[in-house]
């Protein structure tokens, strides 16, 4: 017989004597942790993510250099003429310039702002902390659409701030704040901030405290206790969480599509205008390549200094 | 004044000032959705401040509108359905990947969760491309696969997490006893991984029942699920209809989690007290 022994099976058999000939049975044609058995344990996951993550990608690469013919019919014929249109046409340019300069902003404000709450949690004595915890992850399961147009009610004509201000005598004129980039941000901001605040507090938590009394017992303020020690350790959990904001904001659609004016589309729905609208299927899966790569080499610069590992704590959180 | 007490108030400032910003996120975070659910009550035609009266009537107008509720029938539908294929798939697949030792295993680790850092318009875009190459029409399999696809890498997180607490001797012990594979893992594994996979279950049914961008491009022609027949809806303007839609929904997406997480809660807090019981002489 040749069963491979394990260190486990060598040790079972001597601890067990006589019934070892009914584990052999039971460990036949098996190894304890066997590659075959492993891999067919991941093969459904690893099919459903060729055929529906790597499969469309590739497609989508190879769909660039198709033509388009009209609305909706492409021939395989091979072109560079989409590159070409995307690298000349500064339309583009604009759109992904838009992107960044939304993305990075929104990105930069949730690290500003959401680091004061992180670090509220992380050093309360509040006996509920739980509580504050659990209030920032109901946002998550609260539909994202509800999310964002509820800020129809606060900036709209109708909404919280122009009724009141209007009743207060203080404006004549509703202010037209929604429509506008500020409500796009704004909305961006609403919707990624519990992501930089845990990304955020995972990072404080992993902190050794007894650093920070260290630095405190050798004379260090408490603003330099938390400049010399606390900041830098949770530089992580920032960087991660701006990273998720920047990627996440730059590859939105549905906000600019609600709160934002036409002027305001970002390069997500800019794709979705060419391929749903103008049926424009290479042209689509051009600029879907773009900002595949563009984010891709964000993550990837990210990731040389960080490590992805950061984010996944920040996404099981 | 001695340096040491201007530091102190210096520092008690500064964590004034965070509590400060602390409450002022909290309200960011809520005050939309709180000024939603009130106005969901309102009496008047418009969406919006002032209310005129407090009413249900667009709650029951929402009762007889029959493409909202076809939405929620479908969205319904392809939640439960990504929920439980999606932890069966990511069940089997995270405990391959946290007990198994193989070659491929970190480049695996990693695709898993590209779903979930990808933005949504390029997956959406991509699978979208596929079909179009291979000529198929889009279906309700096509939504349903995506979300599979968009739940799967939150799934295998989540019960990794929890696997990589288990200690695999009790596995090992029952195997060591003769058991097959399978009852070990039905006897010993899975009851042990019973909280990950109904967070698992929650979350994928969430995230499905949530999603937005990628089901714009993934939805049969026609077809709308509960998000994108809002979407729709708010192109004509924001009415007290939709506000009340919205309310409901909060309800579910908030209300099932919270009650089932106080059960599952419920329930291992009276199994340990039972169990207190039984051991008792």
């Amino acid at each position: 017989m040749t069963l491979v022994r394990t260190k486990f099976t060598v040790r079972a058999e001597m601890k067990m004597g006589e019934s070892s000939e009914r584990m052999n049975t039971a460990t036949r044609r098996w190894k304890l942790y066997d590659t075959r058995l492993a891999w067919a344990l991941v093969a459904p996951a690893v099919l459903l993510l060729f055929f529906l993550l790597i499969l469309p990608i590739l497609m989508m690469a190879v769909y660039t250099f198709f033509t388009f013919v009209t609305a909706g019919v492409e021939s395989a014929t091979l072109t560079l003429a989409n590159w070409q249109e995307f690298f000349t046409d500064s339309y583009y340019h604009g759109f992904l310039l838009k992107t960044a300069r939304i993305g990075a902003t929104t990105a930069f404000i949730c690290a500003v702002v959401g680091y004061f709450p992180a670090y509220f949690i992380w050093a309360t004595n509040f006996k509920h902390k739980w509580l504050l915890l659990l209030l920032l992850i109901v946002p998550f399961w609260i539909s994202f659409i509800i999310r964002t147009f509820s800020w129809i009610n606060i900036l709209g004509q109708q909404g919280v701030i122009n009724v009141t201000l209007l009743k207060l005598g203080i404006i004549s004129e509703p202010l037209p704040m929604l429509y506008t980039e500020g409500a796009v941000v704004m909305g961006l901001i609403h919707f990624l901030l519990p992501y930089m605040i845990l990304n955020v507090y995972v990072s404080l938590e992993s902190i050794d405290r007894t650093l920070i009394d260290a630095a405190r017992s050798m004379g260090c303020t408490n603003a330099q206790a938390f400049r010399e020690v606390t900041l830098p350790l949770s530089l992580p959990g920032l960087g991660a969480g701006l990273l998720l904001c920047f990627v996440l904001a730059a590859g939105s659609y549905v906000t600019p599509q609600l709160l934002g004016g036409s002027r305001d589309a970002l390069f997500g729905n800019l794709i979705y205008d060419t391929i749903m609208g103008q049926l424009n299927w290479p042209m689509g899966a051009t600029l879907s390549i773009v900002l595949f790569v563009l984010l891709g080499l964000v993550a990837a610069a990210y990731s040389r200094y960080v490590g992805l590992s950061q984010i996944v704590k920040g996404l099981s959180a | 004044m001695t340096g040491a007490s201007v530091a102190a108030r210096e520092g008690r400032w500064a964590w004034r000032f965070t509590g400060f910003m602390t409450v002022c996120v909290y309200i960011f975070m809520f005050a939309p959705i709180v000024a939603t659910v009130i106005l969901s009550f309102n009496d008047s035609m418009f969406g919006g401040f002032p209310m005129t009266g407090v009413s249900l009537r667009w709650y029951a107008k929402l009762m007889t509108n029959e493409p909202v509720l076809a939405a929620f029938k479908t969205s319904l539908w392809i939640a439960l359905v990504t929920a439980a294929v999606s932890t069966l798939v990511g069940v089997i697949a995270a405990v391959a990947l946290v007990r198994f030792d193989f070659r491929g295993k970190q480049t695996i680790s990693t695709l898993v969760l590209l779903p979930a850092l990808v933005p949504e318009t390029i997956l959406g875009v991509g699978l979208l491309v596929l079909i179009q190459a291979v000529h198929q029409p889009r279906t309700l399999w096509l939504l349903l696969l995506g979300h599979i696809l968009l739940t799967l890498p939150y799934v295998v997180l989540i019960v990794q997490a929890r696997l990589v607490g288990v200690r695999r001797s009790y596995e090992e012990a029952a195997l060591s006893l003769g058991a097959p594979r399978i009852s070990t893992f039905r006897e010993i594994t899975l009851p042990l991984l019973i909280p990950a996979v109904m967070a698992s279950i929650l979350l994928a049914f969430t995230i499905s029942f949530d999603n937005t961008s990628a089901s714009l491009f993934w939805r049969p022609a026609g077809v709308e699920t509960m998000p994108t027949q809002i979407l729709a809806m708010l192109k004509i303007s924001i009415s007290p209809e939709i506000n009340a839609l919205g309310t409901i929904m909060i309800l579910v997406t908030v209300g099932v989690p919270l009650v089932g997480g106080a059960i599952l809660q419920g329930v291992s807090h009276f199994r340990k007290r039972s169990n207190k019981k039984g051991n008792q002489p």
